[in-house]
């Protein structure tokens, strides 16, 4: 016995492919490629343009990570992810916003006519002061602050809400969905204090740099880049821990893990919060580079796509999400420029042939080229 | 006699106006092996389902030591010291039988401690050793779900007796076992109540011979005798609506 217990079994070792095929290789290395390309082979071989647009497709690989780690690990399907993605997006876009405001050359006709230091769409809805809520986001401690803590505190009260009364599955997915929709029916009906269907838009300068220069955008591309591998990281961290095992036993027997003497709503809830504040973040880079927070970016279409994204991807490969996230962007944006009208098809049946056909999206289908490969 | 360690008290469920378990008193033992028998509806399921948490009696008090279980909920009661094993055996199909085992160890059972929670030696040891005892020491890295049937219900006594628990209720531990995994897990319960008590729902009355000491039956909710195996095979009401047909 005392030999046994002095070799201990490897930790949490995954099964070891039997030979080091290419495949298997790249599962491995999956996050030093995934690094390698977004951090070197990306930005040098862009234009300017392009390196805008994968930017883009990268703050929506935000969501698509958080949806692994809840659909996929935690087994709560959200289709309202955009919730999160927006309140991050708002709050950055409200901080811009007030610096913008705030500088004596903003150019903004009606703010100078009326001698007010609003932000503009305020003065033209004819709003006389700024709302106490919109205050602290002259801060920019206060912003970062809050784009992290406020869509975890949300997300955990909601989730734990549902979770504890074991209000579950399907009926919180349409939970999310609707709360989704009515954050972007609020804030299109709050067109005063929320910029409406138009959004926030019309931003400067961030602590004083000038964000239409390239080395500003290169500065965020790379933030970006930094902030999403980070955010993988953690979800690996999360997925190997005893948190992780815990996971994936509630996502396949909740009933059976209360027996075992856990109390499933707080880890489920625990994983939604992460999620929120993955999807926060993505939501403030995103602001940040397209220079728009917008409620067509929380409502329940986004909130799918971003579900898609992660599908596409492989919904147990983080990895996968990111470029799930990029195919899709892509496509989408090819898709957009010649047949506008037929995107929305064209989406709907590609979810519908992963779902069927690759149900581990992308990620599956290496793993399952890898394994013939290692039967022969 | 020795110390009560579960103690309940006219214990009432109706689902739907219909007494699933009526006005039931059971005690058992400390270190006790108490076989319950009856025929299909009797209420033996639901009684564990109520001892354990999954099912709120309507009235009726349960004591475990001191505590009264019926205000308790699930996890609250098994970090109490009360396992349950499930029918159908319940295992986490998708886990490896090592990580079954280390996801029951009766610590860091909460969000910060398990993201946290780091495998020392001790615990890889309890684990193996564990596996070694439901004769599982060479399945450690099996996926639970392409384990045998009779494999699945090793494990999850496995898991139990992880979370070191005093009071163990098993439904039907043998069923789909051939007649060899039987005795091992009749040697196996007989080695396990030192120390704890075992509650055991079995139909099968050889294996019930071969563990029971003392023997309870039920009958449409309510106790019909109580003894050991002879004394019950012995009455007359039990004859009549059990063992006679």
């Amino acid at each position: 016995m005392a030999n046994r217990i002095a070799e201990p079994p490897p930790p949490g070792a995954a099964t070891p492919a039997p030979r080091a095929s290419p495949i298997a290789l790249l599962f491995k290395l999956g996050l030093p490629i995934l690094a390698a390309l977004l951090l070197i082979a990306i930005p040098s071989f862009l234009g300017d343009f392009r390196l805008g647009l994968a930017a883009k497709y990268l703050c929506l690989a935000f969501p698509a990570v958080a949806i692994v780690l809840i659909w996929g690990y935690g087994g709560i399907l959200s289709l309202g992810q955009g919730i999160f993605f927006g309140l991050g997006g708002y709050m950055m876009a409200m901080f811009l916003k007030l610096e913008a405001a705030a500088q004596d050359n903003t150019g903004s006709a009606l703010s100078q006519f009326y001698g007010s230091n609003l932000p503009d769409f305020m003065v033209w809805n004819s709003v006389e002061a700024l709302p106490w809520w919109w205050l602290p986001f002259h801060h920019l401690w206060f912003t970062l602050g809050a784009i992290v803590i406020i869509p975890a505190v949300v997300a955990f009260a909601l989730a734990y809400a549902n979770f504890r009364k074991r209000v579950g599955g399907v009926y919180f997915s349409i939970i999310t969905l609707a709360l989704a929709s009515i954050m972007a029916i609020v804030i299109i009906g709050q067109q005063g204090v929320t910029g409406g269907a138009n959004g926030i838009t019309d931003f400067k300068t961030f602590v004083g740099i000038d964000l239409d220069t390239e080395s500003a955008k290169r500065g965020m591309y790379f933030t970006t880049v930094v902030l999403l591998l980070l955010s993988v990281l953690a979800g690996m961290f999360i997925i190997r821990s005893g948190f992780g095992k815990v996971l994936v036993a509630i996502r396949d027997r909740e009933d059976r893990v209360r027996f075992s003497g856990y109390d499933p709503a707080m880890f489920k809830a625990f994983i939604f919060a992460v999620g929120a504040v993955i999807s926060a973040i993505g939501g403030a880079m995103f602001t940040m580079q397209v220079g728009l927070a917008s409620p067509s970016l929380v409502g329940i279409v986004p909130s799918i796509e971003m579900v898609i994204y992660a599908a596409v991807g492989g919904r147990l490969s983080l990895v996968g999400a990111v470029y799930g996230a990029l195919i899709v962007g892509y496509a989408k944006t090819t898709f957009s420029e010649n047949f506008a009208e037929h995107w929305f098809y064209f989406i709907g049946g590609l979810f519908i042939l992963v779902t069927m056909f690759l149900p581990q999206g992308i990620a599956g289908l290496l793993d399952r080229f890898r394994a013939s490969r290692d039967r022969n | 006699m020795a110390a009560l360690i579960l103690q309940v008290d006219g214990l009432t469920v109706s689902f739907d106006g219909f007494k699933a378990v009526d006005g039931l008193d059971f005690y058992v033992e400390q270190d006790e092996l108490r076989c319950v028998i009856g025929p299909n509806g009797a209420g033996k399921t639901t009684l564990l389902d109520m001892i354990c948490g999954k099912t709120k009696p309507s009235s009726g008090t349960i004591k475990f030591r001191n505590l009264e279980l019926s205000e308790m909920i699930e996890y609250q009661i098994t970090r109490a010291g009360v396992g349950r094993k499930f029918q159908n055996p319940s295992v986490y199909e998708d886990l490896t039988v090592f990580e079954n085992l280390e996801i029951s160890y009766p610590k860091k059972r909460n969000v910060f401690g398990s993201l946290f929670f780091r495998r020392t030696d001790e615990i890889a040891g309890r684990i193996e050793t564990q596996a070694e005892q439901i004769f599982l020491r060479d399945q450690l890295r099996t996926k639970a779900g392409l384990l045998s049937h009779g494999q699945k219900q090793w494990l999850e006594i496995g898991m139990l007796l992880m979370q070191e628990p005093e009071l163990l209720l098993l439904d039907e531990p043998v069923a789909g076992m051939s007649p060899r995994e039987r005795e091992l897990t009749a040697e196996l319960l007989n080695k396990i109540t030192a120390g704890r008590s075992l509650v055991v729902i079995e139909h099968d009355m050889t294996f019930v011979r071969m563990i029971a000491r003392k023997v309870t039956v039920l009958h449409q909710g309510k106790l019909l005798a109580e003894g050991t195996m002879d004394e019950v095979q012995a009455d007359e009401r039990v004859i009549e609506t059990y063992l006679g047909h």
